[in-house]
């Protein structure tokens, strides 16, 4: 079965599982941004695997240019590259975010800063 | 292939923005806005310019990044559709920033202004990218920034409400990319291209061949539900009103009329572009929206009706709008997607004009967007009250303007649809109208009444000036001008849809 062949996506998936449940539903913000990495992180770790071709290497010229089939495809690694830098910046940005709460609200609880927001309103 | 030099504008589009971006980040905020404005200014012009040649060349062409042919290299994509959708969306960032660069003065600190500007030009270049780009994970890269620099703008005008929504935005937005970025992966999994047209032709000849139809739904179920969550489609609207009611003007004109727009755009460019009509109605999620798109067109008003505060009731308002075009979406239809097309423009232009107004009265009401103190507000700040209220007409559907051509659009692209769709969009309009009649005018009464007895209104330092006035006075002839001239721009979408597949 494809089961135990294709573990890589199979942990990719669960993984992204678990990090957009905690992205979506966790209360304290550093998790929620856990969460975030870890999904985004499952998804490279996805294509990653994807890209990937049993017995041969990166495509990096070392004796002189071999046959293609000597080669993986670059293609894959190169997006992985790109979706890392969009997900640092993010994580920059939610991180930037978390401070200014904490140090508006003194605490991390999303639902706790949404309560006091309220009763700052009133 | 030999290229003339206009055709190089909608690449001009893209760079001249982001370019701009980085150099406004060392300016001062005095000149970033002014160079913010001469950019916004050359991108509409030069995009109106562009819009004309288009029609003039009558097909679309594909314009190589960089010296790799098809298969390997980047490539812009433009036709009549992306040409028309450019111009509007840079016409309205900037007559938004023009009616609300007075608000921004007060409400951002004076040496943090510049970023601001480093912002709006971010979100020009990304919305530019969206709508000409044809390749999947650039598109992916450009959404990424475009919800970046809309979370900024949300957060510009430092209140702890502000931080908030713009957390609550971010947590939404971050779940919409993380399962289009997992849909775009898997299609890319299946059918080994980036590029839009070449994968195309890779879905078509799975689904002739009856070969992974199930990864297939599930990559279209992905990337619709995505940038559902990041438009604010019905059941994931939750961060709305909090990111559009408690924001600087010119950001939730912004975000409302031209954010949630990109995406739905890149949304309607993956269906005919990337999967294909017909594809999409074998999976069904054309329903699945329909549905949703239903359902939100009343619960956006019902919730709407119950807001005491006006800039949340816009935000509502809005709620139901982009059901009106995921309704037309839903249709799976060309007429309907005509419709959805048009309501974008026409929304567009109406949602940021009434966010605008909405930011004035409030203004002349002593800083209060509560309906009880906003009585009278129309005497107060007369441009402003006229605005709002064709706009609130617009809304309504009130004959030779902008919203009774949309209107008008979705009940005849209902028309061509079989017997059941057509009887629940038509139905589904009617109790809209009436839901929308309700509030909006409802606030144009409020807007004219005498005010609550005691009530003392300060008097203003300095009038709200004429960028704003000019901005308003602009929005409300483009709306008359979609309602009476609509004909050409429809002829235009109908070309351009027709060019875009």
């Amino acid at each position: 079965m494809g089961f135990f062949h294709n573990y890589e996506e199979m942990a990719a998936m669960i993984l992204f599982g678990i990090g957009f449940t905690t992205l979506l539903l966790h209360k304290n913000m550093i998790k929620k941004i856990i969460g975030f990495s870890m999904m985004d992180s499952a998804i490279y770790l996805f294509l990653a695997a994807k890209g990937y071709i049993e017995g041969r290497t990166a495509p990096i010229v070392v004796d002189g240019v071999q046959s293609m089939e000597a080669y993986i495809n670059p293609i894959p690694a190169g997006l992985v590259l790109t979706g890392i830098v969009v997900s640092v910046s993010v994580t920059a940005l939610m991180l930037a975010l978390t401070v200014r709460l904490y140090r508006r609200y003194h605490t991390l609880d999303i639902d706790e800063i949404t309560a006091q927001v309220r009763k700052e309103e009133q | 292939m030999h290229m003339e030099l206009w055709q190089s504008i909608p690449f001009a589009c893209i760079l001249l923005p982001l370019g701009s971006a980085a150099l406004t980040s060392v300016l001062k905020s005095g000149f970033a806005r002014r160079w913010t404005f001469l950019v916004l200014t050359m991108v509409t012009a030069v995009s109106a310019v562009f819009t004309v040649l288009m029609a003039r060349y009558g097909a679309s062409y594909t314009y190589m990044m960089g010296h790799y042919p098809a298969p390997w290299g980047n490539e812009i994509r433009a036709g009549l559709l992306e040409a028309v959708t450019a111009t509007f969306f840079s016409l309205v960032m900037l007559l938004s920033l023009m009616g609300g660069v007075k608000k921004i003065d007060d409400h951002i600190l004076h040496d943090k202004q510049s970023l601001y500007y480093v912002m709006l030009l971010l979100l020009t270049a990304a919305l530019m990218a969206q709508v000409y780009t044809n390749d999947i994970f650039t598109a992916y890269v450009f959404l990424e920034i475009m919800t970046i620099a809309a979370c900024s703008l949300i957060m510009a005008r430092t209140k702890g409400r502000t931080l908030v929504a713009a957390t609550r935005y971010m947590v939404m937005n971050l779940v919409g990319s993380g399962l289009f970025l997992l849909g775009i992966i898997l299609l890319y999994d299946l059918t080994g291209h980036l590029l839009m047209s070449n994968i195309r032709q890779a879905v078509s000849a799975l689904a002739e061949s009856g070969q992974y139809q199930m990864p297939l739904t599930v990559v279209v179920a992905l990337i619709t539900i995505g940038l559902g969550i990041k438009s604010a489609l019905f059941p994931f609207h939750t961060w709305v009103p909090d990111a559009y009611g408690y924001t600087t003007p010119t950001s939730s004109a912004i975000l409302s009329a031209l954010v949630s727009k990109g995406y739905i755009f890149l949304l309607i460019k993956i269906m005919y572009r990337v999967i294909g009509l017909d594809v999409i109605a074998t999976t069904g999620i054309d329903n699945v929206l329909f549905v949703f798109a239903l359902v939100g067109m009343v619960m956006g008003s019902v919730s709407a009706i119950r807001q005491s505060d006006i800039r949340r009731m816009i935000a509502f308002s809005s709620v139901a709008q982009i059901g009106y075009i995921y309704m037309g979406i839903g249709l799976g239809t060309d007429a309907g997607m005509m419709a959805a097309v048009f309501h974008i423009f026409s929304h567009a232009v109406c949602k940021a004009m009434l966010f605008l107004a909405a930011g004035g009265l409030a203004d002349a009401s002593g800083n209060s967007k509560q309906f009880r103190a906003l009585r009278g507000s129309g005497f107060r700040s007369p441009i402003a009250g006229v605005a709002f209220t064709i706009g609130a007409l617009s809304m309504v559907g009130f004959p030779f303007l902008g919203g009774f051509t949309s209107k008008l659009n979705f009940a005849m692209a209902a028309m061509q649809a079989d017997s059941g769709r057509m009887m629940l969009v038509l139905i589904t309009l009617a109790i809209s109208t009436w839901l929308n009649t309700i509030y909006f005018l409802k606030t144009v009464i409020t807007l004219y009444r005498k005010p609550v007895e005691g009530m003392e209104y300060p008097v203003e330092k300095g009038r709200r000036g004429f960028c704003f006035n000019a901005s308003l006075v602009c929005f409300s002839l483009a709306t008359i001008a979609l309602g009476l001239f609509s004909q050409y721009l429809i002829e235009a979408i109908t070309t351009g849809l027709t060019m875009f597949g």
